[in-house]
């Protein structure tokens, strides 16, 4: 998903940054704001953080013959809400940016714009509106983690098209050749992100329930614990 | 049950990564002096399709670093998979031994209840 570097026209590249820039500054606040109100929380802010390291590190063989990897943006927007993500998304972004030339400066924001708001920001939507349905935890978990992925790699498709709208069929000609690049891989990868997500929250609220319900993450219990 | 349920999960993860290495078949590569690509990129594919759709683009910036070679990558990937798989172990294993600090604790209070 990562659009490489300086293949984005200078306008778009100082767009998309522009784009970027204030949901990076509003979920600085609000992460700063967290920690400041509840330190005990850090931790957890370094797993999402760490998990959104692992997966987009793990470039995994999709069934359409290339691969991909996924973002791991959805597990930190559930437990922080999605502008939190966008700090945390910039920092993995510009981890690889700057020492793996996977993606770049001049297209970070860009692919911040999709990987930490656009995906982050569905996986909250999705979780909401499936809670909001009585749907079961993990099922929610995992169809937000899922979507926020694939999202991301539409927005990509987006992105390009356009940028480099397609001389015949124009930018939804362009769309749908980017998006049968990005989106087709990134379906089964988007299951296997989904799952993981779902693993990790197993094991989060296994041994921190309290701290998951204090975040309104998991429902409050009666009993109390 | 949990348990069982997170390594059913995982291992759909695993034969997710793994099917398609049996079941995807390698292109017959329609140059052929090129050799023929197989789980290459996306990254990659799309650079091909904007030089199709933009065969005058230039990229206009290119990147300060490039890891020395495939095998600097790789270590570089494999570097960053492990901070964030051993920040999440460290924190799973601090959370675990808390939860059994505090069993011990209940129990030993329900044990001397005199005790402060």
């Amino acid at each position: 998903m990562h659009i490489m570097e300086g293949f984005l026209p200078f306008e778009h590249a100082i767009g998309w940054s522009l784009a970027s820039a204030p949901f990076i500054g509003w979920g600085l606040l609000a992460l700063g704001k967290r920690i400041r109100d509840k330190p005990e929380q850090r931790m957890l802010i370094g797993v999402a953080a760490a998990f959104a390291f692992v997966l987009s590190a793990l470039k995994l063989p999709s069934l359409s013959g290339s691969s991909s990897h996924p973002t791991g943006t959805g597990l930190g927007a559930l437990l922080f809400g999605p502008v939190a993500m966008a700090p945390i998304g910039t920092v993995v972004l510009l981890f690889q940016a700057l020492l793996l030339a996977h993606g770049g400066l001049t297209t970070l924001g860009a692919n911040v714009f999709s990987m930490a708001i656009v995906g982050p920001l569905v996986a909250s939507m999705t979780f909401r509106t499936m809670r909001g349905l009585h749907c079961s935890f993990s099922i929610s978990v995992f169809c937000a983690a899922a979507l926020a992925d694939l999202f991301t790699y539409l927005t990509t498709s987006v992105q390009l098209a356009l940028a480099f709208p397609d001389s015949v069929s124009g930018f939804s000609g362009a769309l749908l050749k980017f998006s049968s690049i990005f989106a087709i891989t990134q379906i089964p990868l988007a299951i296997s992100e989904g799952l993981l997500s779902v693993v990790i929250f197993n094991a989060l609220a296994r041994f921190n329930p309290q701290e998951l319900r204090d975040m309104a993450v998991l429902p409050a219990k009666r009993s109390g614990a | 049950m949990k348990r069982h349920q997170n390594a059913l999960l995982l291992l759909v993860v695993v034969l997710l990564a793994a099917l398609p290495l049996w079941l995807v078949k390698a292109p017959i590569p329609a140059d052929a002096s090129q050799p023929s690509g197989i789980f290459t990129g996306t990254d990659d594919k799309a650079r091909v399709l904007i030089s199709q759709i933009s065969p005058d683009y230039k990229p206009w910036f290119t990147p300060l670093l490039q890891p020395a070679s495939s095998e600097i990558a790789s270590l570089l990937f494999a570097l960053q998979a492990a901070l964030g798989a051993g920040f999440i172990g460290y924190y799973l294993g601090v959370s675990l031994s808390r939860e059994k600090q505090q069993r011990i604790d209940q129990q030993k209070s329900v044990e001397q209840p005199d005790a402060d």
